[in-house]
């Protein structure tokens, strides 16, 4: 029985004299050849020519500052907990006297770094800070020789005072809302957690 | 001969030398983007205004390579047959017309290098010389793939330019002359012969693409089977000589497929259209080069639009379509071309 309708039974009938000339054949297949020559050409030709993207797009992180020009990161390692492709690593530093406007609170991250070949682009580290510190933005990761080049630090990923990188496209009501759900457990204060477990029991 | 003819062929023998290594030269840059086109790409584009100094980026890799000699290879014949494909290909081109006559003070100059009264027996020799390019690069390569495909580059040249011969042989009976020129001027009248010999010619085609190694006929290099065919030895612009006297020989192919059938020079009502223009006989002369150059651009166009639609031939299929199909059928239009003719009482009794 067929499913799908679509077989054909293959005969292997001798072919007839006007098949063995194979000429209609091949005007047939150059009919066909020729029909592609109109055809319109999908190739994006890349740096020139961008392809459209989605307005929700995850590309290239950010490690985004606050008004005040200050890191907003504090290495609490959420982002590389909730990164299913374990493409995040860090290293937490205390805060010394008079770097106040370089980070925002006491601690930060020493070294961030993201493995761009081993991140998928889900978007989860996004969801898990607590700080919004970290965004997914509309850039395309630039291609690299090595491997090492693609393990991007706190150098390509935290944005400059002057360029701040602009997030709110994907930071919709809806996004921002999602963010502050009390679900999700970075997002519960200690007395959440407690009614959470009063309820659970 | 006087010295301004003299001079007039040397320049000429230059201009045509430099418009076939050109023509040939772009002919790879046109065979990539029409193969790009006809499979839904864009094809060279990042070398000049549409890829267009694609050839000269091509030709300076070629000259960068490094070169290198098999170790048991015979290094005299190994050099000699890229040497040698590359002349023969370059040869035949002295006897095609590539356009009438030029008149400049008096003197009639005419735009064929010579027109010797033998042009398509000299053809067919020339042509059939180009086979021992390739047999003496496959064989001097010492590598069994490079002698397998020079082995079946010849024995297909052989096979096909038997039915070519004898496709020509109906054409001569009615032109009754082998002097290219003569072919040429018969078919003024606005007629070519590619009406009255439909059959010929399209046995005349598929023996030129047989000729030049073209798909589907280019069994001689089919890297599936061979690695490279006859060159896979062969690199830097050894290679790029081989590769490039595959073009040549294309755009001269053409270039005789159009004197021959297609009225060469010669275009529809053409003395009408230059009288209605008040075209001088120069000025003539000169649209109709440039339309030759037309129409051989054409054939070179179908030549890669079969290549990227046909599948390669079997060897078998190869040798059966040229002896028991082409051959039969070539013999049968010449007799077909004798009765005709001596039913329309064309042949003198005598």
């Amino acid at each position: 029985m067929s499913l799908s309708n679509r077989s054909i039974v293959v005969s292997k009938k001798e072919l007839s004299w006007s098949e063995r000339l194979y000429l209609p054949a091949i005007l047939g297949g150059m009919a066909i050849t020729i029909k592609h020559l109109f055809k319109r050409k999908p190739t994006i030709k890349y740096p020139e020519q961008v392809r459209e993207i989605a307005p929700v797009y995850r590309g290239q992180h950010v490690l985004k500052r606050d008004e005040a020009g200050a890191e907003r990161c504090t290495a609490c390692g959420l982002c590389a907990v909730a990164c299913p492709a374990e493409a995040i690593t860090m290293e937490s530093a205390e805060r010394a006297k008079g770097e106040e406007h370089l980070f925002r609170e006491e601690k930060y991250a020493r070294i961030y770094e993201i493995n761009m070949l081993r991140c998928i682009f889900c978007g989860l580290c996004e969801d898990a800070c607590p700080k919004e510190a970290i965004f997914l933005t509309d850039r395309i990761v630039p291609s690299s020789f090595t491997r090492g080049a693609e393990v991007f630090g706190k150098d390509k990923l935290v944005e400059t005072v002057d360029n701040p990188i602009d997030v709110s496209v994907r930071q919709r009501p809806e996004v921002l809302e999602f963010k502050q759900d009390k679900k999700h457990y970075h997002n519960q204060t200690h007395l959440d957690k407690k009614a959470v477990r009063r309820s659970a029991h | 001969m006087p010295i301004d003819i003299l001079l007039f062929k040397l320049l000429l023998c230059g201009i045509i030398f430099v418009v076939s290594l050109a023509v040939a030269a772009y002919a790879t840059w046109g065979e990539r983007k029409f193969a790009a086109v006809l499979q839904d790409r864009v094809g060279p584009s990042r070398a000049g205004p549409f890829g267009l100094l694609q050839p000269v980026a091509d030709g300076v890799k070629m000259f960068m390579k490094e070169e290198m000699l098999p170790t048991k290879s015979n290094k005299f014949l190994f050099i000699l047959g890229p040497c040698l494909f590359m002349l023969t290909a370059c040869m035949v081109s002295t006897v095609i017309p590539w356009g009438g006559d030029l008149t400049i003070d008096g003197a009639v100059y005419s735009l064929q290098i010579t027109d010797i009264n033998i042009g398509i027996l000299y053809m067919f020799g020339v042509v059939s010389l180009g086979i021992y390019g390739i047999m003496i690069g496959g064989w001097a390569s010492n590598n069994k793939y490079s002698l397998l495909g020079a082995l079946r580059a010849s024995s297909q040249m052989i096979s096909y330019e038997i039915a070519m011969g004898l496709s020509i042989i109906a054409l001569v009976m009615m032109t009754g002359t082998l002097s290219l020129r003569e072919i040429v001027l018969q078919q003024d009248a606005g007629v070519s012969y590619v009406v009255y010999q439909p059959l010929g010619f399209l046995i005349f085609l598929i023996c030129a693409f047989a000729e030049t190694n073209r798909a589907p006929f280019d069994l001689a290099e089919c890297e599936t089977e061979l690695v490279g065919g006859y060159h896979t030895e062969y690199s830097s612009m050894k290679l790029g000589l081989f590769l490039f006297a595959e073009y040549i020989n294309m755009f001269i192919s053409s270039a005789i497929m159009v004197t021959l059938y297609f009225g060469g020079y010669n275009f529809p009502f053409q003395h009408e259209i230059a009288e209605a223009l008040g075209l001088s006989a120069n000025g003539l002369t000169i649209v109709q080069t440039l339309l030759f150059f037309g129409k051989v651009v054409g054939f070179i166009l179908f030549f890669m639009w079969v290549r990227w639609t046909l599948p390669r031939f079997r060897y078998d299929q190869l040798m059966s379509l040229g002896w028991k199909v082409l051959l039969p059928l070539a013999i049968a239009n010449i007799f077909i071309t004798g009765i005709v003719m001596w039913a329309l009482g064309l042949i003198a009794n005598n």
